[in-house]
């Protein structure tokens, strides 16, 4: 590997997890697609920071951008409580209208704005390398590596700090503002953090990626544990080997890392949402079949139950006839008598079909109930 | 709780406003008020009605696991303290919410609607569980729609529809007559919730 | 102004934007009833991958676009749909990550096909923001004709879509096939923010399905007004945004129709009758008044209530139990106009006897057996969150 090859993978990797962070708590809250609208009307942010600081390498961009991605939490929120529109209607008018007015702003003054709109929405993980952090002489690194390690490092602290308030608001509000943590306060803490991570990340992975590193490693994890702490650690972990894979697709491909990662993403989302224990949906059609001939074999104990000790039961309960008395096709009824008698429910007599005690206690509980 | 607006007038507890006294209520919500898909255990959910004791940035420690496992205890969930809440019965998630409102130290405790389609298993232990925090001096306040069971549960009524119908010791206040008022002549107009009963246990 | 008529291209690209803001109006309306706002911004961003597929099969058959277009956008809304039915996560959830995954997916193949020596890059950048201002007469027909099936199988489906819209679980106990209603309406969606891309591109065509029919619901509470509303404001949006942006250089067509659309949607929101925000105020205001009266009311009768006969009292006196800050004299005039109180001297007031009786009625149903201070507006549900 070359030194650039690694300076991008650990790019990729940091922003992977710093993004991951916050992401687990906007899943949990149901706002997910806040990092969407954040991660878009930034860029009005930094366009009118532009216009203030005059240079594009100014700090002032990233703190213009992080207040820009609280105005549209606030306004979002502000549209939902007049009770005029919905809150999926209200981010879906607030963040195109933003990003709009940032787009024809910097039509308009194309000739002093160094912006390009592509670059905003797509990134160009491969160009970051280029700038250099140099202190002394000595060149220390890239720069978005150590922007992207402060962001992740800030995540980490305020998660670790809050991580009982973040999880107690998100469960139940009502509670914690009863316990004096205001569900308010935690709430903009949180977007603050989704905010200043999107504006440090849409620069290396441009802003649809933001949203894809958000998201779908908590999905992702959601779907494989039950467990709080475990989903954290899953979905960083998840985020950064997406990213190194991403990375490796895309030289492979000689395609946009940016939307590598998001692939990869997506196929890890498509194992754990097939092969997930439990959950997955492997393991739910698996469960439902298993159920699916339980009941039948339930159904067959309690068709023999029926007619046990009455005159035509050594008629009706011979294999032959079970299908006419129960609508099953020959195959299905003849599995279902194989298993009923593998687990002991009933045994065949002179070709009828004869409940042993189990079976017909299994009959005549699934009766009662 | 600070989630409700006030129509009118005040809430005082103890004498004094609300806001200063937040945390001498404890309040169970109804259980659809949270989502429990939340990845978190039965222990975990009972620890947080300590977190207001601990403040700000610290984390709950081996203590208030202890009391958190005790009030599992006295709602009888001790076994499904590892369990994700997810994997619980309706009953059993009502009794993780009373076991929460007890580690919160507080005097008054609000229940809304805590035995709304409950088991009665859960029912029978909320019930007891009321009785010991009426006999170790605390209040019971308990929004609850089940007519046949007010003179068995509560000591106090206060009878609500739209307005204030009538309040005060069960023996004296819920009769036939004032039931009606509650529940009469108003039903076809209101229907799935023509009153609310508000009883509670209080001790003097 | 008067150029939109003698002008070719700008008549053009007028008609055009001006046709996509009907359809995406009339089909916005449903998703914003339905709460699906924001599946608009899902199926356009998910659509870029079956763009790249349908350019490598097709060329640059426009057709060929539209069809790979289309094919993505369904099958995004396909996913989201299984991911909430199976998994526990959350509409938002499902649809970031359908929105960013395909997105990526399709940036991928996208710089794939870029990088092969042999590709043509023209029409796939246009695919970001649009590009109205390269519409042509082809473009529009294609528009047109794909709107106008889409407006007309609404048009056929419309009890089946209002229902659907309203109460699904209802119209599947009268036996019609919620589902297959839900699969068309969805699909009727995709058409429309497919033939938009182009024009407005993906990122801002969510506003397009949005805006119309949130600005539209202010008006009305009719379905029947509202969707023709919101084609209305649509087709306004679009005419007015092309006219703006071709007056002065670099005001790009996309955005100028999405901020005709936003303005729209402030005026809808702030001045709508009953609903609007300026409304809500007066109202408030209203009833503050209201409020203060009574207050008054109450005041004069508790005043009264300590003499034996007919007494007047002063300004002053009402003045200092009152709450309000600016004096009583407007709340005076009220309950003299109501004949509740009447001025007997100079800054003295007296209670009529009308105004006796209401003010007795109100103290009565107000206080109730037991402690003085109990709330008269208690709602029933003691300390229930919202």
């Amino acid at each position: 590997m070359t030194q650039p090859q690694l300076e991008i993978q650990a790019i990729a990797v940091v922003t992977a997890i710093a993004c991951a962070l916050p992401g687990v708590f906007l899943v949990l809250r149901r706002v997910a697609l806040l990092s969407d609208a954040i991660s878009h009307s930034i860029l009005l942010g930094i366009v009118l920071a532009f216009f203030v600081a005059g240079s594009v390498t100014s700090p002032l961009l990233i703190v213009g951008a992080a207040a820009m991605g609280l105005i549209t939490v606030v306004l979002v929120q502000a549209l939902t409580r007049t009770k005029l529109v919905a809150n999926d209607a209200a981010i879906g008018l607030v963040f195109p209208a933003l990003f709009s007015i940032a787009v024809v702003l910097i039509a308009r003054y194309s000739g002093d704005v160094h912006l390009d709109t592509d670059v905003v929405l797509l990134g160009e993980l491969a160009f970051a390398p280029f700038e250099r952090l140099v202190i002394a002489g000595y060149d220390m690194g890239p720069q978005s590596l150590y922007l992207m390690g402060g962001i992740l490092l800030l995540n980490f602290a305020g998660l670790l700090l809050f991580y009982k308030e973040l999880k107690l608001a998100t469960f139940d509000a009502a509670l914690a503002a009863a316990l004096g943590f205001s569900p308010a306060l935690v709430h903009f803490g949180l977007m603050g953090m989704v905010s200043v991570t999107a504006v440090g990340a849409f620069d290396a992975v441009g802003s649809i990626l933001v949203v894809a590193l958000m998201i779908a490693p908590p999905a992702t994890a959601y779907l494989l544990t039950d467990r709080l702490p475990s989903m954290i650690a899953g979905s960083a972990l998840i985020g950064a080997a997406a990213a190194i894979g991403g990375y490796w697709l895309a030289h492979l491909l000689d395609a946009s890392i940016a939307g590598s990662i998001a692939t990869v993403l997506g196929a890890m989302f498509a194992v754990a949402f097939a092969l997930a224990p439990q959950r997955g949906l492997i393991a739910v059609a698996r469960r439902r079949g298993r159920q699916r001939w339980e009941f039948a074999r339930t159904m067959l104990a309690i068709h023999l139950l029926n007619h046990e000790g009455l005159p035509e039961a050594a008629d009706e309960n011979r294999v032959e006839h079970l299908k006419d008395g129960l609508g099953w096709d020959g195959d299905f009824t003849a599995e279902v008598v194989k298993q009923a008698k593998r687990n002991g429910l009933l045994w065949e007599g002179e070709g009828a079909l004869i409940l042993t005690d189990s079976g017909r206690r299994l009959a005549e509980s699934a009766v009662a109930a | 709780m600070t989630s409700f607006t006030l129509a009118a007038g005040q809430v005082l507890i103890h004498g004094r406003p609300y806001a200063e006294q937040e945390r001498q209520v404890a309040y169970v919500p109804q259980r659809g008020s949270v989502d429990w898909d939340f990845p978190t255990t039965v222990l975990d959910v009972v620890m947080m009605g300590r977190y207001g004791t601990i403040g700000w940035m610290r984390r709950p420690g081996g203590k208030e696991r202890a009391l958190a496992l005790e009030a599992l205890a006295k709602v009888g969930m001790q076994a499904y303290a590892d369990r994700q809440i997810s994997q619980l019965s309706g009953g059993q998630q009502q009794r993780v919410f009373v076991a929460r409102s007890l580690v919160q130290d507080a005097s008054v405790f609000l229940m809304d609607e805590p035995f709304q389609g409950v088991d009665a298993t859960t029912e029978r232990a909320i019930v007891l569980l009321l009785q010991d925090l009426r006999a170790s001096g605390k209040t019971v306040v308990v929004v609850h729609h089940d007519l046949q069971t007010v003179a068995d549960y509560f000591d106090w009524v206060t009878l609500l529809n739209v307005r204030r119908i009538a309040s005060g010791p069960v023996h004296e206040v819920f009769t036939e007559e004032n039931v009606r008022l509650a529940y009469g002549g108003r039903v076809a107009w209101l229907k799935t919730e023509p009153a609310a009963t508000t009883g509670s246990t209080t001790a003097r | 102004m008067l150029t939109i008529f003698s002008d070719y291209t700008l008549r053009t690209v007028a008609l055009g934007a001006g046709a996509l803001g009907i359809v995406s109006g009339v089909l916005g309306s449903f998703a914003v009833l339905r709460k699906q706002s924001l599946l608009g911004d899902a199926i356009s961003h998910a659509a870029l991958p079956g763009v790249v597929i349908g350019f490598l099969i097709g060329g640059k058959s426009p057709l060929a676009l539209l069809i790979g277009a289309a094919g993505a956008g369904w099958l995004g809304t396909l996913v989201v749909r299984s991911i909430v039915r199976t998994t526990r996560i959350k509409d938002d959830g499902a649809l970031g990550l359908v929105l960013s995954v395909f997105f990526g997916i399709g940036l991928m193949l996208l710089t794939f096909v870029q990088r092969q020596p042999d590709a043509s890059q023209a029409g796939l950048d246009t695919f970001l923001f649009g590009q109205a201002a390269a519409l042509v007469r082809s473009d529009v027909v294609t528009i047109a004709l794909l709107g106008a099936v889409a407006i007309a199988t609404v048009a056929v489906f419309w009890k089946e879509f209002k229902l659907l819209s309203f109460d699904p679980e209802f119209g599947t106990t009268l036996g019609l096939p919620m589902g297959r209603i839900d699969v068309l309406l969805t699909t009727l969606l995709v058409i429309a923010i497919v033939i938009g891309l182009q024009t407005v591109g993906v990122v801002l065509m969510s506003a397009m399905v949005v805006a119309p029919g949130a600005a539209a619901r202010q008006w009305t509470n009719r379905l029947g007004v509202m969707v023709p509303l919101s084609a209305l404001f649509g087709a306004t949006a679009g005419v007015s945004g092309a006219v703006i942006s071709s007056q002065e250089a670099q005001l790009p067509t996309g955005p100028m129709i999405v901020l005709s659309a936003s303005v729209l949607v402030l005026v809808s929101l702030s001045l709508a009758p009953g609903r609007g925000l300026l409304w809500e105020l007066w109202r408030r205001r209203k009833n503050r008044k209201r409020l203060s009266v009574d207050a008054v009311l109450a005041d004069l009768y508790a005043l009264d209530l300590q003499h034996e006969d007919e007494h007047p009292h002063s300004v002053a006196a009402l003045n200092a139990m009152s709450a309000e800050r600016d004096g009583v004299g407007e709340e005076l005039k009220q309950l003299e106009d109501r004949g509740w109180a009447s001025q007997a001297a100079e800054e003295q007031w007296v209670l009529t006897d009308a105004g006796r009786a209401e003010a007795r009625l109100r103290s009565r149903s107000a206080s109730m057996p037991g402690d003085g201070r109990a709330s008269e507006e208690a709602d029933g549900r003691l300390g229930a969150a919202p």
